[in-house]
């Protein structure tokens, strides 16, 4: 049976006054194409059952309380001028290059495949019976509990492409997901899997637009003692308008870390659901956001849900985000340690440095703990420019823009430690003082 | 060089009166202390000189060569050769002591129309200027004065002078939280400045300090003016004393 006819036969139900009409919903699936079968039939199966119960969000839904979920509903995007093709950050760094073109894989200007420790395919390759058929759309409806990502199944419905990555080794050469647009209306959903087997190491980098309206979904299952690093840099027009997901599942002795940076865009959704379900475990999860409200609107939001569901693991959630000219910044943060998770070490941290009156920062930090012996602690905290230290900074001779500058790193500083690498952490340490640097005046 | 006539500042937010016309003139290469009781004044015009936000100046100038400072931006007063040294050093979490001085460094030249310095010259200057401070690595890389205790907090000031080789020093109880040693370190440091070309203000409450820098003159501030100018004698005179004399004479 093809898929298309159980999603479009219909209109689907409306729990709740809450959620955006049934209609609203409709019309959006009428407006994307829909993937026919392929190796996802089942998950596909069930997530349009899904969100048909589950609806879209409404502007009243607890976790859409401070985003608008209005752009995500609409059944096309605004059309967004395509930019020019610019250096990449990373181009110093020696790197797997594969390449997106509205949303699309291009194997031609992508690295060849074959990699040492690597087994990649694009959705359009597998068929049924792969390993990813176990994780598509799996750790995504996990993660649906306790709160519904209704965009996430959205997602693993109509994603027409994806990298399917397996990890067998110690990958030292980072891959690097790199997206480029072409049309100027792409409306694009993304949907990754990626499994690092027991002692696995792998960077992955993303870059670039990825569409004039994108939703992405990242599925990572951290086996045993694997190591994953996750790096992501998102540009002025690379994403107007974007939702992005990250789903993980991290195993015994296995470590995740996933940093963002993101300087600008329009309305941005991130959403991190980590689940912790081995030993011994170690999950970081970092973004460094600069928003200036004068380019456009600027809302960016990063809801970030931890569970600790074993023992001895560590959580870090660290959040900056620098507001100018009227950009508001949104952090949503849980951590949910399980009754027997003992010896949880769960921080949370989310800062917002306004550089004048019209921004703001709003946060959500929340803890819900059904164990007696662990460590948890939350922090929020919005505040302007240090006078004083700029001050300092003039009297030595540094000019106020640069002293700001400086400043603005140094708020910064705790989220960029969470990178790693030297020379990662050097390449979006030089995006951010780009960014910074051409905008000090404004 | 520094030349302040009849200087009158008030606070902008609440609007009261620091500084009732404090005249002080040092030519250069000469070392000048100023001593005063608490409250008097003497902060408030270091950070007045230096153009710290929150001061009106009512009336009276402070000019450098003969160039008025107050219209100047903080950063084109530290280009034009004036330092601070702060009675109370400010932490920058995530600004690494080095990539802080060579900021400066090369900010300040720039703005004069020098070339900046690389970072190997860099570092072998800051590297030497810090030995002779007692300044280690470790401290050249942590963050600006973030858990420095006091005194190291002091030294790095003096440090900062040093390499950005001001014509004016403006030294706010740098001798304050100093063990005698430091003391000896700092006042080393700050000799080894002295120049024909260069001039010192040295605010301190201790005569101890100016054993070891020795002032050519000493001025006296109580309540926003300086009440009473002599030479090294006037510091002994304080120390011995205290201000109650000296504050009766000048009623
Ligand atoms: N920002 C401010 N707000 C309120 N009062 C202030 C402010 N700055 C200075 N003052 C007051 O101005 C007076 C002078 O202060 P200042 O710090 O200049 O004194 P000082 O001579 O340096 O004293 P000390 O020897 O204790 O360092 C004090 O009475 C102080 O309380
Ligand atoms: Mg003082």
């Amino acid at each position: 049976m093809a898929e298309g006819a159980v999603l479009t036969a219909q209109t689907p139900a409306v729990e709740g006054k809450t959620r955006a009409g049934g209609t609203a919903l409709a019309a959006r699936l009428e407006a994307l194409e829909l993937p026919a079968g392929g190796f996802a039939a089942a998950a596909r199966r069930d997530a349009a059952e899904r969100l048909q119960a589950m609806g879209l969000p409404g502007a009243r839904d607890e976790y859409w309380r401070y985003t608008d979920p209005a752009p995500f509903n609409a059944a096309r995007p605004e059309p967004l001028a395509v930019p020019g093709r610019e250096a990449n950050l990373f181009d110093d760094i020696d790197r797997l290059k594969l390449v997106f073109v509205d949303g699309r894989f291009d194997a031609e200007a992508s690295d060849d495949l074959t990699a040492e420790g690597l087994q990649i395919e694009s959705m359009a390759q597998v068929g049924a019976g792969h390993w990813a058929e176990t994780l598509y759309g799996v750790l995504e409806a996990e993660g649906q509990t306790p709160v519904k990502r209704p965009f996430a199944v959205l997602n693993t419905l109509v994603a027409r492409d994806g990298l399917m990555i397996r990890v067998t080794g110690k990958v030292s050469r980072p891959v690097h997901l790199l997206y480029r647009r072409a049309d100027a209306a792409a409306d694009v959903v993304v949907h990754h899997v990626i499994r690092l087997e027991p002692g696995a190491e792998l960077t992955l980098l993303e870059t670039g637009g990825i569409g004039a309206r994108s939703n992405t979904v990242l599925e990572v299952d951290v086996a045993e003692g694997a190591r994953f690093h996750h790096i992501a840099s998102k540009r002025a027009d690379d994403a107007r308008i974007g939702i992005g997901h990250v789903f993980a599942r991290v195993g015994e002795g296995a470590l995740f870390k996933s940093f963002a940076l993101a300087v600008n865009g329009r309305v941005m959704r991130n959403e991190g659901v980590i689940h912790i379900a081995g030993n011994d475990a170690v999950a970081h999860i970092a973004a460094a956001v600069l928003g200036d409200g004068n380019e456009g609107s600027f809302h960016h939001d990063d809801t970030v849900f931890i569970t600790h569901a074993a023992e001895r693991c560590e959580s870090r959630q660290v959040y900056k985000k620098v507001l100018k000219n009227g950009a508001h910044g949104i952090f949503q943060g849980k951590i949910l340690v399980k009754p027997g998770a003992q010896k949880t070490d769960g921080y949370q941290i989310s800062q917002g440095l306004l550089l004048d009156e019209g921004s703001q920062f709003l946060a959500k930090p929340e803890l819900e703990i059904y164990a007696d012996d662990v460590k948890c602690s939350h922090g929020s905290t919005t505040g302007a420019l240090d006078e004083t230290a700029l001050f300092y900074l003039r009297s030595r001779g540094v000019p106020k823009e640069q002293a700001i500058v400086l400043l603005v790193l140094s708020f910064l500083a705790d989220a960029l430690d969470e990178i790693e690498n030297d020379d990662l952490r050097g390449a979006i340490l030089g995006r951010l003082d780009d960014w910074l640097t051409s905008r000090a005046a404004g | 060089m520094l030349e302040i006539k009849n200087l009158h500042v008030k606070l902008e937010d609440e609007g009261k009166q620091i500084l009732k016309g404090v005249d002080l003139v040092v030519p250069a290469g000469e070392v000048h202390a100023i001593m005063g009781p608490n409250g008097s004044g003497k902060s408030t015009l270091s950070y007045v000189l230096s153009g710290r936000d929150g001061y009106e100046v009512t009336e009276g100038d402070a000019t450098l060569d003969g160039e008025s400072l107050l219209d100047m931006e903080p950063e084109a007063r530290a280009a034009a050769g004036l330092f601070l040294a702060f009675q109370y050093p400010v932490e920058i979490p995530g600004v690494g002591n080095l990539t802080f001085l060579r900021t400066a460094l090369n900010a300040q030249r720039k703005a004069r129309g020098e070339e900046e310095l690389s970072s190997a010259e860099f570092l072998k200057i800051v590297r030497e200027k810090a030995k002779t401070l007692k300044i280690d690595g470790e401290m050249l890389k942590r963050p600006v004065n973030v858990g420095f205790s006091g005194g190291e907090k002091k030294r790095n000031e003096v440090l900062q002078m040093a390499m950005l080789e001001p014509r004016m020093c403006i030294l706010d109880e740098t001798d304050s939280g100093l063990d005698v040693d430091a003391m000896r370190l700092v006042a080393d440091g700050v000799n080894a400045l002295r120049s024909p070309e260069r001039s010192f203000l040295v605010i301190t409450h201790y005569q101890r300090l100016l054993d070891h820098i020795k002032p050519d003159v000493v001025h006296i501030m109580s309540a926003g003016r300086i009440i009473k100018t002599g030479g090294p004698e006037l510091a002994l005179e304080v120390e011995q004393n205290g201000y109650g004399d000296l504050l009766a004479e000048a009623n």
